[in-house]
């Protein structure tokens, strides 16, 4: 839970340093990165674990930060109902991350695809890998090197919000984009 | 005596299509009998007295327990109707000498079991029965079994399947166990561990702490070994437990997601779905060499394969066609034809150990159901329906479904109960299978060897 409040966080620093002109600009700029990281060695891309650049952690402060940040939502996005489709604000949420991704170079991620309680477990999972590969894919082609990023779905196992009605399925229809491993931090 | 019997059994046909057919008094040739393959049946009446002990007093507490357990395992079936014996018998039968039927006709009794258990001297136990027609006159069953004195549960379950099975003329399906995902603490959070029980819920024990999340555990055909998914370091994949040696590992050399395992009848493959770059496709998996062959190919979801018990055929749900619906393939894969017909979305296909159907699960109208089809899809009827029943796992008779019902969550705390439950092919015998905690993913295992 941590990482994932510093990954918001990472998207606040993002967010607050450049104007939205910069931002179109970077994410151009992080699709040829992404070209042409793909066509080079991949192998050269892996990120040794370590702390991450380019901020001051001990400067959050985390209560408020995750406040803002789960406003934010700028680790999630949401799906209708038995769909995988990115509509435009999911896409403008990933173009976030990719961005925060690029420049962030030694960060890996882990998709979590989640569904709601509608469907079979089993189907679920596959609709939860299905999800989190479309968050993948995008992120894939906005630049973001494919070793830096592993998928997972819980299905229906992890939901978000409790609740059998539409507000609370709309809310676990989700795919969750989570800081891994030491080189988060901690 | 003979005609009144006959006024009794018109006038329990009447009303309902009924299957049961009792020859009381005619000759030899034909017996009391079930025929489970028809529609609703009147339950049986049937007595079984506590067997009383040959040996010493503990002998004596086993006998009334062994006919306790039998008689509720016949009367979960539906099929029979246990009589409380108590105020009925005035001395008991000796196993040796013949009941007196007169008396147990007044009363309706159709079927009578005696029997008694006797402490050997080497500490095991011998438990003997007999099973008579009442209106006969005539031993349908005797048997004696010798047994470690811990182990007389079993051998109640065994009497209980040699009753159903000598008067349906199918194989029980009491002496097995059931496994399944136990479920507790918060819905945002549920611990699930793998626990396995009798199949009437005695014996239960956990096999896993809580610490990974376990899902759909699956017997394989010798009821030794239990492919299940587990989240091992937040990874989901195919475990097998095995419950002697409780070995656990990981299928070898997968580094997907894997989920969805079945066996296949002969033990030695598994049927799995892996999904690769938002494409799951289902494969089989050697058990032996590890290694694995797609069988689907698709762009579409296809996961939930079961094979046909004769092993040429796979069932499994797929929404290549737009929604998600049944198809069956044969086994290397070829010959994919679409088998639901109806409206919804039907998904978890599992092949009746008898070949003759398919259970699943549909969603329409924001319900869920519980249904059998034949392998060409005709025939779909609906057994079981509500908010969420889901995960139908047969009994090794091909006669009773055991499945999950789950009701809709309030909050965190409250509402959200998921419970296991039995119903047989008329729809009519639904039943709650008690669970010291919440209950989903049943599995029910082939007859004990």
């Amino acid at each position: 839970m941590r990482s994932r409040f510093l990954l918001l966080a990472l998207f606040l620093v993002a967010a607050c340093s450049s104007t939205d002109a910069d931002e179109a600009k970077q994410v151009a700029t992080g699709q040829d990165t992404g070209a042409a990281a793909a066509a080079g060695g991949l192998p050269s891309m892996r990120t040794t674990p370590s702390r991450p650049s380019g901020f001051d952690q001990g400067g959050l402060q985390p209560v408020e930060s995750a406040r803002q940040l789960t406003e934010a939502g700028a680790d999630r996005v949401y799906f209708a109902f038995d769909s995988y489709d990115l509509d435009a604000q999911a896409r403008g949420i990933i173009e976030r991350q990719a961005r925060l991704l690029t420049t962030q170079g030694t960060i890996n991620v882990t998709i979590e695809g989640h569904c709601d309680e509608r469907g079979t477990r089993e189907y679920n999972i596959a609709l939860g890998e299905r999800r989190a590969s479309a968050v993948r894919d995008y992120l894939i082609a906005l630049g973001v090197a494919p070793n830096r990023l592993r998928v997972v779905s819980y299905g229906e196992e992890r939901p978000a919000a409790i609740g059998s009605n539409e507000d609370a399925w709309a809310q676990n229809r989700r795919a969750v984009t989570v800081v891994m491993g030491a080189a988060a931090g901690s | 005596m003979r005609d009144a019997v006959w006024r009794r059994l018109q006038a329990m046909i009447g009303a309902v299509a009924l299957a049961l057919v009792v020859v009381a008094g005619l000759p030899a040739a034909a017996d009391l009998r079930i025929d489970i393959t028809r529609g609703v049946v009147e339950p049986l009446p049937i007595v079984i007295l506590p067997f009383p002990s040959a040996g010493g007093d503990q002998a004596s507490d086993v006998g009334t327990e062994i006919t306790n357990v039998i008689a509720a395992d016949l009367e979960r079936s539906g099929l029979f109707k246990p009589l409380d014996p108590r105020p009925l018998s005035v001395s008991q039968p000796s196993l040796d000498t013949l009941p007196m039927f007169a008396n147990w006709r007044l009363v309706n009794t159709q079927a009578l079991v005696h029997g008694r258990t006797t402490a050997l001297p080497d500490g095991r136990l011998k438990i003997e029965f007999r099973l008579w027609d009442v209106f006969a006159e005539q031993e349908m069953l005797g048997r004696a079994y010798s047994t470690p004195a811990g182990n007389w549960r079993r051998i109640a379950h065994v009497i209980a399947d040699a009753i159903y099975k000598r008067i349906t003329g199918e194989d029980g399906y009491f002496d097995t166990r059931i496994a399944y995902i136990a479920e507790s603490g918060p819905r945002s959070r549920r611990t699930k561990r793998l626990a396995i029980m009798d199949q009437d819920g005695a014996n239960h024990q956990f096999l896993t702490e809580g610490n990974n999340l376990v899902l759909t555990p699956r017997f394989s055909p010798s009821s030794q070994d239990i492919a299940y998914l587990r989240y091992a370091d937040s990874q989901p994949r195919v475990h097998i437990r095995n419950l002697t040696t409780r070995a656990d590992e990981a299928l070898a050399g997968i580094a997907e997601i894997t989920f969805a395992p079945r066996y296949a009848p002969d033990g030695e493959r598994l049927i799995v779905s892996m999904a690769v770059d938002g494409n799951t496709d289902i494969y089989t998996y050697d058990l032996s060499d590890h290694t694995r062959r797609r069988l689907t190919t698709t762009s579409g979801i296809d996961t939930s394969a079961s094979y046909s018990p004769d092993g040429r055929q796979i069932a499994f749900n797929s929404d290549r066609g737009g929604s998600l619906q049944l198809y069956v393939m044969d086994a290397d894969g070829s010959s994919v034809r679409r088998i639901s017909r109806g409206d919804g979305r039907y998904a978890t296909p599992v092949w009746s150990p008898r070949g003759d159907l398919i259970a699943f699960t549909k969603t329409q109208g924001g319900q869920f159901h519980i249904g059998v089809m034949r392998p060409d899809g005709s025939g779909e009827r609906l057994l079981a329906q509500g908010f969420r029943v889901e995960g139908p796992a047969w009994a090794p008779n091909g006669r009773v479904i055991l499945f999950f019902r789950q009701e809709p969550a309030l909050n965190d705390a409250q509402g959200g109960r998921s419970r296991l439950f039995t119903v047989d092919l008329t729809g009519q015998n639904e039943r709650e299978l008690v669970t010291p905690l919440d209950a989903s993913d049943p599995a029910w295992s082939p007859l004990r060897p």
